[in-house]
Parts: structure tokens; sequence; C-alpha cells
């Protein structure tokens, strides 16, 4: 759409018949057009249906209060990888992932259980002085009055030592980790896409979990504690018989959850600042607003735009009647900009008042696992960049990846001054 | 007006008057007492309003019925203990007065 000059995405969303509109457009979150779509839902159909898209009929949950109620309800909004998952884009027969979040309760919880102490408090009080050195070593080679690419030697850089740490992953084969988290997250027909087919993604998936199982057998036979994730899912009950599959499953599920989100948070928290200059100057005179700023960059930039659930009867919500068996996203990206439950949503404001209320994180029992973590991360890097006092200029929009799930910023081309 | 004792990790107590009919968290999270997140504002969607109830409290404050929703997420909570509660879910009341709650290590 950016060849197209004259489209306004604000005229298209308020022109169209309300019918016709399909937030799940990939291309919506790649040219960054999204926003007008949602503000009109919000106000003229807060529970909308899309009876005809690319990944079939679904509805579109889109004010934060109703996309808690659906979080919390778990007994009736599903997370099952066999009906579907939790992504609009249905699992494919035969290709099927069977991770601890596209699972219900019981078998969620048992697995979440083995993995979640790793990003608990006690574990995170131990990286933080790692994550300290790694970020200052980053920020301390970046050039000046030059312009480079934030995501690549900033924001990717980052997240993919803290992804070895978390798999106790060999650091200078790290990137092969990104690779896999990236061929998890595409969409398969976008062009550039590092896998074209489900059975390629299959096939790079296959080889990630390889590469894991022979880490799993090394350490499950190791009865010396050690805190990454391959070693607590082969100590723990609930996970130390998982087949293949499970283990490819859940292996792509965290490489994903443990660097994805940040990733892009850390990008967007840049893009923000610029469009939001003030806000920066107040947090350069506010140094102790860090952790309040993290949670608004948290919320502004919104890393998940979805998840999907499936209903397991028919539920009422906002007046619409759901049936059992239909797809239910979950707008973070519209619940996050809610003008009933956020006041001047769309702006970046370091000192908001109960910053910590954003949807980013999801709420209910498949709430974040890893948000702790994420925090810590972001924490670190604006306290290390407000002390050597940057100003970072960006030099050009950012670019944003195709697709409807992850709000991934690919490019964001700044100069340090 | 009642009084709370929060009391954080590190043993430093603070007390604060909760005006009735209001949550134990919010009581926190007004008067800026450290340790309680409260991420979700009150709805027992997080588990990031985490306390430990005194022992001496622990009948007046009775513990979360097995297969509740206030029980679902502290389940997930780090370091729950059997005298744990999410204190949104503990509302201020005449016989709470002088009430002492405990703070985990950190909010997860």
């Amino acid at each position: 759409m950016d060849a197209n000059v004259s489209f306004d995405p604000r005229e298209d969303a308020y022109s169209k018949p309300l019918d016709q509109i399909d937030v799940s457009v990939p291309e919506l979150y790649q040219n960054d057009v999204y926003q007008p779509y949602f503000e009109r839902l919000r106000r003229e159909d807060p529970v909308h249906y899309t009876a005809d898209s690319h990944f079939g009929p679904y509805w579109s949950v889109t004010r934060y209060k109703d996309i808690m109620s659906v979080a919390i309800n778990n007994q009736v909004f599903s997370s099952r990888w066999d009906l579907g998952g939790v992504r609009l884009e249905d699992q494919v027969q035969g290709y099927e992932r069977p991770s601890f979040i596209q699972m219900d309760e019981p078998d969620h919880g048992e697995r979440r259980k083995a993995v979640s102490p790793v990003v608990a408090p006690g574990n995170l009080a131990r990286m933080e002085g790692l994550v300290r050195e790694r970020t200052i070593t980053v920020l301390d080679n970046l050039p000046r009055n030059e312009t480079f690419d934030w995501v690549k030697d900033v924001s990717v850089e980052l997240t993919s030592r803290m992804l070895a740490t978390l798999f106790d992953w060999p650091i200078e084969d790290r990137h092969r980790l990104m690779f896999w988290s990236d061929v998890t997250v595409c969409h398969v027909d976008t062009p550039d896409a590092p896998v074209h087919s489900e059975a390629e993604r299959y096939t790079e998936l296959q080889k990630m979990a390889t590469a894991m199982k022979a880490l799993w057998d090394e350490r499950a036979a190791s009865n010396s504690p050690r805190y990454d994730l391959i070693s607590m899912m082969a100590h723990a009950d609930a996970t130390r018989n998982m087949d293949f599959r499970e283990l490819l499953a859940n292996c792509s599920l965290l490489i994903v959850g443990g660097n994805d989100t940040t990733r892009n948070s850390m990008s967007g928290g840049v893009w923000g600042f610029s469009k939001y200059p003030e806000a920066y100057r107040k947090l350069r005179e506010n140094p102790e607003l860090v952790p309040s700023a993290i949670s608004e960059i948290i919320r502004w930039h919104t890393p998940v735009l979805h998840l999907r659930r499936t209903a397991l009867q028919d539920f009422e919500l906002g007046g619409k009647t759901i049936r059992k068996g239909d797809k239910v996203a979950m707008w973070f990206v519209s619940g996050n900009r809610d003008e009933d439950a956020i006041r001047d949503p769309h702006e970046l404001i370091v000192d908001r008042p109960r910053a910590r209320e954003h949807i980013s994180f999801g709420f209910g029992v498949h709430r974040c696992v890893g948000n702790r973590l994420a925090e810590l991360q972001l924490r670190i890097l604006w306290e290390e960049i407000l002390k050597r006092d940057f100003e970072i200029e960006v030099m050009d929009k950012p670019k944003y990846l195709r697709s409807n799930i992850i709000h991934g910023i690919r490019e964001l081309p700044v100069q340090i001054h | 007006m009642p009084e709370v004792t929060y009391i954080e990790f590190d043993g430093t107590p603070h007390r604060v008057e909760v005006p009735l009919g209001t949550s134990v968290m919010r009581g926190a999270v007004d008067n800026n007492v450290p340790g309680i997140d409260a991420d979700c504002g009150g709805e027992c969607a997080c588990a990031t309003c985490h306390v430990y109830v005194d022992a001496a409290w622990l009948d007046k404050v009775a513990l979360p019925e097995p297969g509740s929703q206030e029980a679902a997420m502290l389940s997930f909570a780090a370091v729950a203990q059997p005298d744990s509660r999410l204190s949104c879910q503990i509302t201020m009341r005449e016989e709470l007065a002088g009430l002492v709650v405990r703070m985990p290590e950190g909010q997860h």
C-alpha cells in the first residue's frame, strides 16, 4: 500500500460495510495501517464477525474488557491444538504442534510449571548481572553519527544471546535459534518468508528438535541440577517423557516466546520515543520512571497482535452469540488502544498511572510466563541507554513483518548522537 | 479506618489504612507499598498481587476455594504456599482490622 499514495486507511476503514472488515489480513500490520479498522470496530461492533477471510470465519474481540473476559474464561474458550490452536491460522493437519500454550488444563498447567522456574524472580535475580554486562558491551560498540539497523545490532543481538542462555545453547550458534524463531512465526505464503510450505517449516523444526534432543539426552543423564529450559523439561515429571513431536512443539514455542516479543519491544520503544520525543525527554530527566516506561512501551507496541481461542460451547459476548466451535481472536493490539479502558491510548506516556495494566501479556492461566524476564531485559537496556545519554534519531520508518500474530519490526535505521 | 501491615520480602513493614470495602491489593498500590504489582488491576486474572497471610489471620481470611479462578491463578504464582492469597480478592472488613500479610520474593 506504500506504493499507492492515495490509499487512506481511515477512509477505507470507515467507508466499507462493517461486515467487510477483516482485520486478519497480514498486510494491515506490514503496512502499519490497522488502527482505524480497530477504532471503528471498538465503537460500532466491538465483538465482530468476519464470515469470510483467508483464515476462515472468525470473531474479533476488540475491547479491553471483553478481551479480559475471554482470556480468563478458559472453561469456554479453548487453546487446544487439535481444535486449531492459538492463531487464527489453523494448525495444518499432520503438522500440528502440541506445545503447552496450545493445551487446556490440566495438561497446560503441568507442563508450564516445569519451565516457569527458569523465569521466576529468584532465577532472574541471578541473571541480572549477565544481562547488564551484555547490554553494556552491545551499546558501547555502536557507531556514532552513522546509520545502522537498531533491530539487527541491538534488539536481535541482545535477545539472541538471552535465548542461548535460556537453552544453554552454544552462544556462537545463536543465529540458528533466531532462524527457527522466524520459521515458527512466519506465514508461509509471505514472499520472503524463510520457508514456503508447512512441510518445509516442519522439516526445519525437526532439525531444531533433533539438535535439542541431543542436548536433552545429555542433560537428562546428568544429576547435577541445571537451570536451562531443556534440563528443566528433561527432569520434570510432567515433561520428561515427552515424545519428539511435543519436544519440537515446546522448543519452538519457547524459542519464540524467549526472544521475539522482547526483540520487537526493544525496537518498538525506540520508534515510540521518536514519535513522542517529549516522553523521551521526560524519561531522561526522570530515570526513576524506567519501570513504568517499560510497561508503557510494551503496551504501546503490543508485540503479540492477537491470540485465538475456540469456543467449546455457545456463549454470549457483547450482545452477540458465539457458537460452539467458532474461532475467536483476542486482539491485544486493539485492547491496548481502547479509549474506554486507557486514557489517551495512542500516546506514549512514560508516567502513565497504572501503566502495568496493559493487556500485552494476556490474562488468565495462559498469561505470558516470561513477562518478568522481558521486563528485566528492557529495563536494563533503557537504564544503560539513559546512562550514556544517547539521542537516538530514527532515520526512516520501521519495516514491519507481514504477520497477523507477531508485531515484528524487521528494520529500524537509526543514528546515535 | 482499619489498618493492614504489609511486610516486604526483606522484612520492611508498611502500616497502611485501608478503607472498608477496598481490596488489600488496592490498599498497597494506592499507598505505593512496594512488592505488589497487580498487573490486571484486580480482576483475578494474573497472580501478581500474591501475598502470604499471617498465621494469626488465617481463620478470618479464608483460603481460596479449590477449583476457583483464584486457586487456578495462584497455582501459577512463583513460590505459592498453603497460606497464599491474591490480595485483590481480600476485601477489607471490620474483623480484618490489623491484618498482617507478607510479600513473596517477587511477583510473577
